[in-house]
């Protein structure tokens, strides 16, 4: 019964509770002693160590100055006087709030670009088995594998050249190459799990493919396509070296060069503003995140498995 | 069943309809509209650079100059340079000494978190965070952490006693090293940890339960049945996870820049140094062509993983 309601609460996917059902089996041939040292402190340590950052990030951001650098008088691990100047600085002296909005313009632009090329790509390689479509499907996968570290100095090149160099289109144009492999080839698994039975009434109904795409595949593949999405708006977000050779004017960067490029001065590196940046700048992310949990992962693992 | 519908020919258009239905109906003339989009995008924007980069290596371009062909030039200019020999060494032992610690955390990790653990779907998002939050930013934050003044780690260690004075992570040459590599692995465990949690997911626990009846010890357990059982995952998701450490940019460029006196120099930050600092795109570009043949190794490497997994199986080796 405690199970039961634990794993309501929990809300863990369809998948997860299969198979949750057995794990109880042998888990009493452990005792509680030997299950503290062998599962929850190792566990504790990792999970203290991926964290830390994050805390000392947030800490910095509302450390006033006084007692950022000097170690002796206070604890360094907490803060008596917390204080909100860092982010006030960084919204109302510095560009912030535009570079915020230039990388969330970018990201969605990208994102939503690549979802419209990977949804028709996919819909035409698995049920429109062209001439060639697994050969197609194939070179997607491969064109995935292609990293932007060995494509920056050649795209700059054609950037240039096609008058996009410092403007936010050099990376809603370029972005997608990165992503279109990545959510066709996710979404070419979601569209393999409708039942073709559908689309054969709908054909027999007189349906075009584009009907069907857009009046059955589509609102059934919901998740996949939520699952890209997210997916993709946080690869854009995170991308760090297209932006960083193909933008120049301060207004126009993302949050990522922004930081890296704007914000140390000389030698005097200004800690608490540089962590309150970093942590506003991760906040929408981690946001999205948590609201989509099992989207994200459904993406992460599915890419991999397929 | 819906693939035997799907491979039956193209069905004859209904007799009467005009030359455009009939091209509508056609499966390869449409099939050719649904690809453009995608195809345009990754003709223009990959396949094009892809091949312009090796061609640019081939050249002396310049920024603001189109250079013109000089055959293998750059690449003899490598040869003789000890520091492209030097960014070769760091970017292998980066790559190799992360991705064999991440797999083996990350691998750790999972099977912990697929032990039957209160809140394990808040665990499980939790752990992903690192991954999740631009690398960027937490770098900046690793930075702040490895300072060689204000440094959290210094402090810690000086007041347990441990040290006498503070360590000077980014500013000596092997501390450098593992400070940066130490950077990737917490960075790139919650993505080996999550992908492979949910792979295990997919093991059956039935077969733990037959194999502890019959007296197998955990070891046992794992390695005869977790381990075959996760082969295809764990070499797609190290194929991913050596690519990405291998070409790395980012963390590198915000931690060191490649210093001090190029001990961090990857392979992709000397690229962007020679090509955007220096201008010498064709330089560059010829670094960057340098480290195809890592990767389609790499990926080789993984593709004949997984070839031997199916034989495995008992299916044919087509």
């Amino acid at each position: 019964m405690t199970d039961i309601l634990r794993k309501a609460a929990l809300g863990t996917t369809a998948k997860a509770a299969f198979t949750e059902d057995h794990s109880e089996g042998m888990a009493y041939l452990q005792t509680l002693p030997r299950r503290l040292v062998t599962v929850y402190l190792p566990l504790s340590i990792i999970l203290i160590v991926l964290l830390f950052p994050f805390y000392w990030m947030a800490l910095t951001s509302i450390k006033p100055d006084d007692q950022l650098l000097d170690m002796e008088r206070v604890s360094p691990f907490w803060t008596t006087a917390p204080t909100l100047k860092h982010f006030y600085a960084l919204i109302f002296q510095t560009n912030y709030p535009l570079w915020l909005w230039n990388t969330m313009f970018i990201a969605i632009g990208a994102t939503i670009l690549s979802i419209v090329a990977s949804v028709l790509a996919a819909y035409a390689i698995v049920r429109l088995r062209y001439r060639g479509a697994s050969f197609v499907g194939g070179a997607i996968f491969l064109a995935y594998l292609v990293p932007p570290s060995i494509l920056f100095i050649p795209l700059s090149t054609v950037v240039f050249q096609y008058g996009l160099f410092d403007t936010p289109f050099a990376l809603i144009l370029t972005y997608p190459t990165i992503l279109i492999p990545f959510s066709t080839w996710l979404l070419m698994g979601y569209f393999k799990t409708i039942p073709y039975e559908l689309e054969e009434c709908a054909l027999i109904d007189g349906a075009s493919r584009w009907q069907i795409l857009i009046r059955i595949v589509l609102p059934l593949a919901v998740p996949g396509l939520i699952s890209a999405f997210i997916f993709c708006f946080t690869l854009c977000w995170n991308e760090f070296i297209y932006a960083l050779t193909f933008l120049s004017t301060t207004a126009h960067k993302t949050v990522p060069v922004a930081i890296v490029n704007e914000f140390v001065d000389g030698d005097i590196y200004r800690w608490g503003s540089l962590m309150a940046g970093a942590l506003a700048g991760s906040l929408p992310l981690v946001v999205l995140y948590a609201f989509f949990v099992e989207h994200y992962v459904s993406a992460m693992t599915g890419a991999v498995k397929e | 069943m819906a693939d035997i519908a799907l491979k039956a020919p193209a069905k004859p258009a209904p007799r009467g309809a005009s030359a455009w239905a009939r091209l509508n109906a056609n499966r390869n003339w449409l099939g050719l509209w649904f690809m453009m989009p995608a195809a345009a995008f990754l003709i223009l924007f990959l396949a094009y650079p892809l091949g312009l980069g090796v061609w640019l290596s081939l050249t002396d371009a310049k920024i603001g100059r189109t250079g013109v062909f000089v055959g293998i030039e750059n690449y003899e200019w490598l040869w003789d340079d000890s520091i492209f020999w030097l960014s070769v060494f760091n970017t292998l032992l980066y790559t190799i000494v992360a991705s064999v610690i991440k797999f083996a955390v990350g691998l750790y990790l999972a099977l912990l978190l697929n032990e039957n653990l209160p809140f394990k779907a808040m665990l499980r998002a939790i752990v992903l965070i690192p991954f999740i939050v631009p690398t960027v930013l937490s770098a900046i934050a690793f930075w702040w952490l490895y300072d060689s003044q204000f440094s959290i780690v210094s402090w810690t260690l000086r007041h347990l006693g441990l040290i006498n004075s503070n360590i000077d992570f980014l500013g000596d040459v092997w501390n450098a090293r593992w400070s940066v590599i130490f950077a990737n692995i917490w960075r790139g465990v919650p993505f080996v940890a999550i992908t492979l949690l949910a792979g295990l997911q997919t093991v059956s626990p039935s077969l733990y339960e037959a194999a502890t009846i019959d007296g197998a010890t955990a070891w046992q357990r794992f390695r005869h049945i977790t381990y075959p059982l996760l082969t295809p995952i764990i070499a797609v998701v190290m194929t991913f996870s050596v690519l990405f450490t291998f070409t790395d940019f980012q963390l590198i460029w915000v931690l060191t820049r490649g210093g001090p006196v190029n001990a961090t120099q990857l392979m992709a930050t000397l690229s962007y140094q020679r090509a955007i600092i220096a201008g010498q795109l064709g330089e560059g570009a010829a670094i960057a062509t340098a480290m195809i043949p890592f990767l389609l190794a790499a990926i080789l490497i993984s593709w004949f993983g997984l070839q031997r997994r199916k034989w495995q199986q008992g299916e044919g080796n087509d």
